[in-house]
């Protein structure tokens, strides 16, 4: 057992940096966390946030720059050091170990593990060990078991249960409901309130930080570029700390839905068996017309991806049927293209791209075996491919060294932006979308909504899953939620609450 | 005495003998792949491991006169394959079944190339207990004159199944096997566990390579494992990676395979070179029965090349 004596740490950094070859990911920040506080942590990717974390973590030796914990100087050569002085990381995914149980995680995470582990001592000293914690978890459950937020929380218990007093949090919440982000954070605010605990969070979140943080640090491009109070700042000066001046693509304003719009995607009784085979996924009725975006939103891990699979042809159905503009729709390359059926799956490098082949071959995968007519034809002209990917490389904008590269070495923007241009050129009729921004900066996001909502505004019928709820609460003229492989409730945007959507999202109703 | 005279009795009978006969080499391949696979990687090369050390076993038994140096001996050659095995396998770019089956090659080839000179000499073998002694029908006296490798893998699979919950070791082994991330974030090296699990699991392959040589069939051939250390690779993914579950399959395997036999004692002479065949037909069925095209396997280490 750890002994949770210590009080919360102070942390601070003196002139930080840290170079990669020629390259300046970091140069030359300070911040200060005081003990007992919580400190957000803003920027867009590549800012250098989590290299500034993995600095303090000792996963990386700084170039330059030090290191003081409540004002004394300290060295930290690896992971290991931060742990003996009481630091502690929660990252973005889960480290615990999904075929162990809760308490099998802790006891092992543990620096001294006895040879044989005597578990009746174990319960009954996490038991003890846990009344004093805010949360209550099942430890007898294997991890894999657990809900997104009770893996999170988890987490956090492990880290105190370690004896840490001083927590970066990387994103905590990104992978839970919007009630499950209030309450963990809310107890983790309680702790540091209390003194037990020092936060150094990152997020993207604005609100969260606003609710919950004392102050901010904001860097870009590796250099600090703002610190406050957060009761001093307004969500504008922390966003024009972040993005600096460059351009943000604005939403194209909502054309609303005309009336008596075509009836584009049907499914009705769809029935399909999901990943593990256990359960089955249930869409009752679901139908996207002309014109408006439907968003789906649920906790991942509640069939929504099978769904996706099925419409995407990936995953076979037991019953039911989906319909496009009234016929059936099996998803074959040819049923696709007459009925101008679009997808952006999640992970486009993954589910949507031939990661090695280049940028060109990759945009070209509708078009490359038609001629301009729109007709078959029998041998491939490289020529057209590199002409088209120019074309479409020029109007999305995609930042790529050359049209022969893997489409590997583009930034996840950018194969996103590729992916866009391939789905959202040529004329579409449905477009099915799936978490389209996850894990994408700033601009980038705002880029893609805006392409999304320009195709709805002409015509396009769309279908957009997230985990993002602001995403689907900013896009979305109808939100359904799933919950346990089923479309459990729906609401026009209007009257949209993100109260009863999170309850629906956890299954509480 | 003829098998006939205890009538079709004596076709349970034999393969019950048969099974506890014939599966112990697969209990020892299957425990040491359980190990193996539970850290997150696959040696396919248990079957070259299981010859080599059916070889080394002979080979040192007949020197010595020994059937225990011999056990030893072949438990040495299966540990430092394995090690060769998890050495090789922690380059990048390495794919741990390809070594495997180049090593299932290799294991083979060497013990035939050593093992030349030992195919005429005999050697003495290990020594069995006779549990049968209440008994005056000889049948039964043979089918329960139990070998003590048999005992021992027992006692070895209610140990591991103990051991993975109970143990340092055992839980490390699973933090390895399910997520190299965690484990490097606790500061373990997935390298030197798998290593060890690779080292261990060559071990008992080694022994039971030595059970075949040394006490049934109990004499060094070229033919002597007939593809049974591929078979137990295929008996732990049946056997979900728990220890209990491979004991068992080997010997529902083990009885399979004393199916032909049994019936060829009690008179039966027609097709039954088909039930020779019963463990291969088995492991297609299973195989089948088990798996599903649109879900992946409950219970399989999340590091492991084949369900990740």
């Amino acid at each position: 057992m750890s002994d949770r004596g210590k009080k919360a740490l102070g942390v601070e950094t003196i002139g930080m940096s840290m170079r990669f070859g020629a390259f300046t990911a970091l140069d030359d920040v300070s911040i200060k966390v005081p003990a007992g506080s919580f400190h957000a942590l803003l920027g867009e990717n590549g800012a250098g946030k989590s290299t500034l974390v993995k600095c303090i973590m000792g996963f990386y030796h700084p170039t330059a720059g030090d290191i003081l914990i409540d004002g004394r100087e300290v060295g930290i050569a690896s992971p290991k050091d931060a742990s003996a002085l009481g630091l502690g990381m929660v990252y973005q995914h889960f480290t615990l170990v999904p075929s162990l149980t809760g308490a099998e995680n802790l006891v092992i995470s543990r620096e001294k593990v006895p040879r044989i582990i005597d578990w009746r001592n174990e319960r009954a000293a996490l038991a003890q060990f846990m009344e004093r914690m805010p949360f209550k978890l099942p430890l007898d459950v294997k991890v894999a078991e657990l809900a997104a937020g009770e893996k999170q929380k988890l987490e956090i218990i492990k880290q105190l249960y370690l004896g840490r007093s001083f927590l970066v949090l990387d994103e905590p919440t990104s992978v839970l409901t919007p009630g499950e982000a209030q309450e963990v954070l809310g107890l983790v605010r309680g702790m540091t309130k209390a003194g037990d605990l020092t936060v150094l969070m990152i997020s993207h979140k604005f609100h969260e930080v606003t609710a919950f943080a004392d102050d901010i640090t904001v860097l870009r491009k590796g250099r600090l570029t703002g610190t406050g109070k957060v009761s001093e700042l307004s969500h504008k000066q922390m966003a024009a700390m972040m993005i600096g001046d460059q351009p943000i693509a604005a939403l194209d304003s909502r054309a609303p839905v005309p009336v008596g719009a075509r009836q584009i995607l049907t499914v009705k009784a769809l029935k399909a068996p999901d990943r593990t085979g256990l359960k089955t996924i249930n869409i009752g009725e679901l139908d996207v017309k002309s014109g408006e975006i439907v968003g789906v939103a649920g906790i991942s891990g509640n069939g929504q991806k099978e769904f996706l699979e099925v419409l995407a042809g990936q995953r076979t159905r037991d019953a039911g049927d989906v319909l496009v503009k009234g016929s059936p729709y099996g998803a074959s390359r040819a049923e696709a293209r007459t009925l101008n059926v679009r997808f952006i799956p999640e992970e486009p490098l993954r589910n949507a791209c031939a990661p090695r082949m280049t940028v060109a071959e990759n945009m070209a995968f509708r078009t490359f075996d038609l001629n301009e007519a729109g007709k078959p034809i029998s041998w491939i002209r490289m020529s057209a491919i590199r002409d088209y990917a120019t074309r479409l490389v020029e109007q999305f904008k995609v930042k790529t060294a050359s049209l022969a590269s893997p489409i590997a070495s583009l930034s996840g923007g950018n194969v996103q932006r590729a992916v866009l241009a391939r789905e959202l050129t040529g004329e579409v009729d449905l477009l099915i979308v799936s978490n389209p921004c996850f894990g994408l900066d700033f601009s980038a996001v705002a880029e893609i909504r805006a392409r999304i909502m320009k195709a709805r505004n002409a015509g396009a019928a769309v279908l957009l899953m997230s985990e993002d709820l602001d995403e689907l609460l900013e896009l979305s003229d109808r939100i359904f939620v799933m919950s346990d492989g089923s479309l459990v409730y729906e609401t026009p945007i209007a009257q949209a609450s993100v109260q009863t959507i999170g309850e629906h999202m956890a299954g509480h109703h | 005495m003829d098998a006939t005279e205890i009538g079709l009795w004596g076709v349970p009978l034999a393969m019950l003998g048969g099974a506890i006969r014939v599966s112990t080499p697969f209990i020892f391949v299957s425990l040491g792949e359980a190990i193996t696979e539970r850290s997150g990687r696959i040696n396919l090369g248990l079957e070259g491991t299981l010859v080599f050390g059916a070889m080394s076993a002979y080979a040192v038994a007949v020197m010595t006169g020994s059937p225990w140096l011999g056990l030893l001996a072949a438990a040495a050659a299966g540990f430092c394959f394995g090690l060769f095995h998890g050495w090789i396998c922690k380059f990048r770019g390495v794919n741990d079944i390809a070594i495997g089956i180049a090593l299932m090659l290799f294991g083979s080839g060497l013990a035939f190339f050593f093992g030349k000179p030992f195919i005429q000499p005999s050697a003495p073998d290990l020594p069995a207990i006779p549990f049968g002694g209440w008994s005056n029908v000889p049948q039964v006296q043979a089918a329960l004159n139990i070998n003590v490798l048999f005992l021992i893998g027992a006692a070895l699979a209610v140990f591991l199944w103990w051991a993975f919950r109970n143990t340092r070791a055992g839980l490390i082994l699973r933090v390895v096997g399910d997520s190299s991330d965690a484990a490097r974030a606790m500061g373990l090296n997935p390298n030197t566990v798998r290593l060890i699990a690779t080292g261990i699991g060559g071990a008992l392959a080694g022994i039971g390579g030595a059970y075949l040589s040394l006490y049934y069939p109990g004499s060094w051939t070229e033919g002597i494992s007939s593809g049974q250390g591929l078979m137990a690779v295929a008996l732990v993914i049946f056997a979900r990676w728990n220890p209990l579950g491979c004991f068992a399959a080997a010997l529902l395997f083990g009885g399979a395979g004393a199916l032909g036999p049994a019936l060829q004692s009690v008179g039966v002479t027609q097709g039954y070179y088909l039930f020779y065949a019963a463990p291969y037909i088995l492991t297609l069925v299973i195989m089948i029965a088990t798996s599903s095209p649109s879900r992946s396997l409950a219970g399989a280490p999340g590091e492991l090349s084949i369900t990740r």
